[in-house]
């Protein structure tokens, strides 16, 4: 899933400014099971700021409306006059349902409540961590499903540097070391040899370094009559 | 990937390369750029390493600190006289960038290179910075070997007139995690092209003597030169914290003990008890057993099979380099010719 954070409410409310009537809008998919930007968090963060504003003798409409999906527009649809009469759109979504928002009603402001961290899991109650960097070539098949590229501080791809201690990275005692793991899974499954083979420099082109990237499928994609 | 040697018959011809071919045990030593623009300093450090080594490592932004660039301060080591090993990390230049400064770097004059990962850029004065890492280490010895040996940039395309011809130098830490891994982990490094490694900081012999007959089992002793790294110890506490912050290090109590009991003469006394004169007195005596146990560790180290030198890192001290190694037996240090080598020594035999 992604996983994001809140901003904090000054930074919000600098993003709010002087607008009058706010609109807060949550996701119900990634951020609301990391508990960044669902229903619950968009009423609270609406509450938090019709406080701020009746404290600071402000005279401000703040709502809040959930949708499931704000990363596809015919979710965003549904809500599109609410949208459209805002002065400012408070978007809980990641960062890729602000960009929705913003593409889809090219007149309405739209600004971000929450920080995107990451594509990652939660490991316990509370614990989120990252797992994938979405390059674009997967090679996890190498690794023992262990991904190197989001989880070695490095992104090494031939095994640990001489950082690695007590299976922690160089970086952080907190950080696992991510060849310590790739090791020891690959131990353990039988299959150390793949540690041996030199792998050659990635292909970062598949990765953002090549620029924006876009999937056609033209097997998916409407006929000209169907458009 | 086999190595091809040049009409001469060397790799790179660089002194190293020399010195290590006709079977002497070399020395390197290590010298850290200053954290300014000012050349004096690498003028002053390059008079006190002339002549007590066979080249000299210039360090790439160590612990990510922006420092004098290696490729301009060894530039500043050619014009002194001194051969430079150009240390390259992957962690601040793309495979673009490295492949271009190392076109400077031979038109320059410099001929040994160190391929190294890099320390995280959090560990320095930059750690907002981003970091590059398109390649790692072992790739960077691959690109530079075939560089040489293929006459190839990374991407295939062949070099348009003279190819750069350096000598492969890749690091190695015998004592990281996972512990076992290490001595494939070198064997990868040798795969890729690497002519000589130098180690980690060793204070634990034993440990090391372990790790090597691991590495000649592999038989990589006979496939790459490999200089133990050593470095004198300032005081007690630089050996206890190395015990206990540096990854890879591994520091017997006995030698935290020796150096201790070099300063027993001011022991119980807190630093503001000791007269600035004690103090001077008490660090002197300290750095003289710093200097005594790393003449030592150089001596047993010497005599484990495979070992082919040793790689003295006595940062921000290089005063204590002449007394190491005319210490240890190992000056002056042999002039080898340029000339075609007599017999090509094979990395094992000396
Ligand atoms: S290898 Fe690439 S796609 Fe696969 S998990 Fe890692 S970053 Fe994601
Ligand atoms: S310590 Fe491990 S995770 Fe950290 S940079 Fe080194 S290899 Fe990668």
């Amino acid at each position: 899933m992604i996983v994001a954070e809140q901003k904090t409410l000054d930074e919000i409310k600098s993003l709010v400014g002087d607008a009058r009537k706010v609109l807060v809008v949550g996701c119900g998919t990634c951020v609301t099971v990391c508990f960044a930007g669902g229903a619950r968090e968009a009423a609270i963060v609406a509450t938090s700021l019709r406080m701020a504003s009746r404290l600071e003798g402000v005279e401000r409409d703040v709502t809040d409306v959930t949708v499931q999906r704000q990363c596809e527009w015919e979710y965003l649809d549904g809500i599109g006059e609410k949208i459209s009469e805002a002065d400012v759109v408070l978007s809980l979504g990641c960062g890729i349902g602000v960009q929705a928002i913003a593409e889809h009603f090219p007149d309405v402001w739209v600004v971000p409540g929450l920080n995107t961290s990451f594509l990652g899991l939660p490991t316990e109650q509370g614990v989120w961590a990252e797992r994938c960097a979405a390059c674009g070539d997967c090679i996890l098949g190498l690794t023992g499903g262990i991904c190197p590229i989001a989880r070695c501080s490095k992104s090494l791809l031939n095994g640990p540097c001489g950082g690695s201690e007590d299976g922690h990275c160089e970086i952080d005692p907190e950080i696992p070391c991510a060849w310590q793991l790739i090791y020891e899974r690959l131990e353990r499954m039988g299959r150390l040899d793949a540690l041996f083979e030199i792998q050659p420099p990635k292909d970062w082109s598949t990765s953002r370094d090549g620029g924006p990237r876009k999937i056609v499928r033209a097997d998916l994609r409407l006929s000209p009559e169907e458009e | 990937m086999t190595a091809r040697a040049a009409d001469n018959g060397y790799l790179s011809g660089s002194n190293l390369e020399r010195v290590l071919r006709a079977g002497h045990f070399a020395v390197t030593a290590e010298l850290g750029p200053p954290q300014s623009a000012d050349g004096d300093v690498i003028r002053r450090k390059a008079a006190l390493l002339k002549g007590n080594c066979d080249a000299v490592n210039i360090t790439d932004n160590q612990t990510a600190i922006v420092r004098m660039s290696s490729i301009g301060a060894g530039t500043i080591l050619v014009q002194e006289g001194l051969e430079p090993v150009i240390q390259m990390t992957c962690r601040d230049r793309n495979r673009l960038a490295i492949q271009s400064d190392l076109l400077g770097a031979y038109a320059l004059g410099m001929r040994n290179v160190l391929c190294l990962t890099g320390d995280h850029q959090s560990f320095g004065n930059h750690p907002t910075a981003k970091n590059v890492f398109d390649i790692d280490s072992i790739q960077l010895v691959q690109m530079v070997a075939a560089m040489r040996d293929e006459g190839i940039f990374q991407c295939g395309e062949p070099f348009k007139g003279q190819e750069p011809r350096f000598f492969v130098g890749a690091a190695a830490a015998p004592f990281a995690d996972p512990v076992e891994f290490r001595p494939y982990r070198l064997a990868k490094k040798v795969k890729a092209g690497a002519d000589f490694i130098q180690t980690q900081l060793i204070y634990d012999v034993e440990a090391f003597r372990k790790y090597m007959e691991k590495v000649r089992e592999l038989g990589l002793h006979e496939q790459t030169y490999i200089l133990a790294g050593v470095g004198p110890l300032k005081s007690p506490g630089m050996a206890r914290y190395m015990k206990k912050n540096v990854p890879g290090i591994l520091m017997p109590d006995e030698i935290i003990e020796r150096m201790q009991a070099a300063g027993a003469a001011w022991a119980g006394k807190s630093k503001d008890e000791l007269t600035p004169e004690e103090k001077k007195a008490r660090s002197r005596a300290w750095r003289e057993a710093g200097i005594r146990i790393c003449i030592e560790l150089i001596q047993q180290l010497r005599e484990i099979e495979g070992v082919a030198g040793v790689h003295i890192m006595a940062i921000e001290w290089e005063e204590a380099v002449e007394p190491i190694v005319s210490g240890a037996g190992l000056l002056p240090r042999p002039v080898v010719e340029t000339s075609a080598p007599q017999k090509a020594a094979s990395p094992g035999g000396s």
